[in-house]
């Protein structure tokens, strides 16, 4: 199955209780994929800041002591970059004032174990494997404050139960990708942008889909454009949430078998599998609720 | 525990003695789903039920076997009112998917929209929708008569066997896929028809029958603003000369 519960806060207002509206929505979805979770949190204070880089790495440990790795970035970048490396539950985040570019080769270079799971200068990913309260408690989602949120349940179908293998992917700047079904043709598509050069992290189908998203998008397309390109390559079930530094895009596969259902105040847009994980959000008697077309895409702006 | 207006241990005889209107509340933020079924299968003939809070939460009110009126205020989840035998259940928001799954006999009211597969394999009885049904409605239906008063999705009354399946808004794709001897009636547009499924002429008969269905759902729509259709009866039994067409 999966669950995905997202959040977009028009009303700037909202946002410090982002983490708390979405830590709401996602506890009614975690019985739809009990095995790992992850979260996207945008432009929450403490995790990221404005002017710098933020990568998010897979793990609390590193093999390497935090003033270690701050040191060597340090060294390999300049120290007016002020890199800062600290432990969020089982995250690490990498900020430097670099270009993300530039930070993801100094990471690579200090720790070339690290899995890399968010980039960019809005983002933080974090996910892990264990029950998806569990993984919202240890990294403290409920304070969080933010622009945007995105989240997760995962029941693996296509590639193992592992962090690496939970939502969301983000591949490119401030891109977060979560997916609920399965893409049947993701080894074929995989293969041709292995050959243009693109770079995997994971076995995981999705991941091909966010790569494939990543691709478009630097080839020009907007947001809207490469989720209907992604429509036209990729076969299989899919509700698809795509969150980008200041938009977020909703897509279901021509057959829609997987659920999705929106709900639309002044306030914010919320996107969830089921209604349950929208019933407790402010002002839900009077939003616009509605299910999602299939084959078409909906995007909105902060 | 549900907490109810009256003790939920009654007797038949004894509910039936001191009850001259037998109305019962369950709040669900305090009771769980589970056992406001057990006091919904417990409940006789005559009462009157309502459900607060659903929160969307699923398989609400399902297998209901006697003559009661449950209203249900608020949203509902997936499958409710699953199983329906008797008496009627209204929904006031919206429906997940599966409403009315297998519904036998009694009469379902969606106020709002209902996701997929409302009234799937439904034997009996008379589901209404106010507002629009998602895509697969009527899949595989056995006999229910299904009224939607907005649009429907792609894929409905798939294999449709028997029953009335009733559009006052717009059908999406497919419509009819594989149809044995059910009638859909549609007064919008239908965006495809499924293989096997065509148009029928209205005769008397359909206008009467339609007639009817619409007054059971409480709609004032004209018959004669509806176009029929139903099964070709090519596909009935495989043909290898017919292959292409499924």
């Amino acid at each position: 199955m999966c669950g995905i519960a997202a959040l977009q806060l028009r009303n700037p207002s909202l946002h410090p209780q982002m983490g708390s509206l979405l830590s709401s929505m996602m506890c009614q979805i975690v019985d739809r994929g009990p095995d790992s979770a992850g979260l996207a949190v945008y432009d929450t204070p403490g995790l990221v800041s404005e002017g710098t880089s933020t990568l998010s790495l897979l793990g609390k440990s590193q093999r390497l002591p935090l003033g270690e790795i701050a040191a060597s970035l340090e060294n390999l970048l300049s120290p007016s970059a002020a890199p800062d490396v600290r432990v969020v539950g089982d995250t690490t985040l990498v900020s430097a004032a670099v270009g993300t570019d530039l930070l993801v080769k100094a990471v690579r270079e200090t720790l070339p174990d690290s899995t890399i799971t968010g980039r960019g200068e809005h983002v933080a990913v974090m996910k892990s494997v264990g029950h998806p309260m569990d993984i919202a408690a240890e990294h403290g989602l409920e304070d969080m404050a933010g622009s945007q949120g995105l989240s997760h349940t995962r029941m693996a179908t296509e590639s193992a139960v592992t962090a690496g293998g939970s939502h969301p992917f983000s591949v490119a700047d401030d891109l977060c990708l979560v997916h609920n079904g399965s893409f049947s043709n993701h080894a074929t598509i995989r293969r041709e942008l292995k050959r243009e050069g693109v770079v995997f992290d994971s076995d995981n189908d999705t991941e091909v889909g966010a790569r494939y998203i990543a691709s478009r998008l630097q080839q020009g397309d907007d947001l809207e454009t490469a989720l209907t390109n992604l429509g036209k390559v990729f076969d299989g079930f899919y509700t698809l949430v795509v969150t980008t530094a200041d938009s977020m895009a909703v897509v279901r596969d021509p057959i829609a078998c997987k659920p999705a259902i929106i709900a639309e105040t002044d306030d914010y847009v919320a996107m969830a599998s089921e209604y349950r994980a929208l019933a407790s959000l402010p002002g839900i008697e009077t939003a616009r609720i509605f299910e999602p077309e299939p084959g078409k895409v909906y995007t909105w702006s902060l | 525990m549900v907490t109810l207006t009256a003790p939920e241990t009654l007797t038949p005889a004894a509910a039936q003695q001191i009850a001259v209107v037998d109305s019962f509340s369950v709040d669900l933020n305090d009771s769980p789903v589970r056992d406001l079924n057990q006091a919904l299968h417990n409940a006789i003939d005559g009462q009157v039920w309502t459900v607060a809070n659903p929160g969307g939460k699923h398989s609400l009110a399902v297998g209901i076997d006697a003559d009661i009126s449950v209203t249900i205020k608020g949203h509902a989840g997936y499958y409710a009112a699953g199983m329906h035998q008797k008496g009627e259940v209204t929904i006031t928001g919206n429906a997940g998917v599966g409403l009315a799954e297998n519904i036998m006999s009694g009469k379902v009211h969606v106020r709002g929209d209902t996701s997929q597969s409302a009234a799937a394999t439904g034997h009996g009885g008379l589901v209404v929708i106010d507002g629009n049904a998602g895509a697969r409605c009527g899949i595989s239906m056995k006999g229910v008569d299904i009224v939607v008063g907005g649009n429907i999705g792609h894929m409905s009354a798939f294999m449709a066997q028997a029953g009335r399946l009733v559009v006052c808004g717009d059908a999406g794709d497919a419509l009819g896929d594989s149809i044995y001897e059910a009638r859909i009636y549609v007064k919008g547009t239908v965006a495809s028809l499924g293989a096997d499924c065509i148009e029928k002429p209205m005769e008397a008969e359909h206008l009467e029958e339609l007639e009817g269905l619409l007054t059971a759902a409480g709609r004032t729509d004209n018959p004669a603003d509806f176009k029929r259709y139903g099964s070709a009866r090519n596909l009935y039994h495989f043909s290898v000369h017919n292959s292409a067409s499924y």
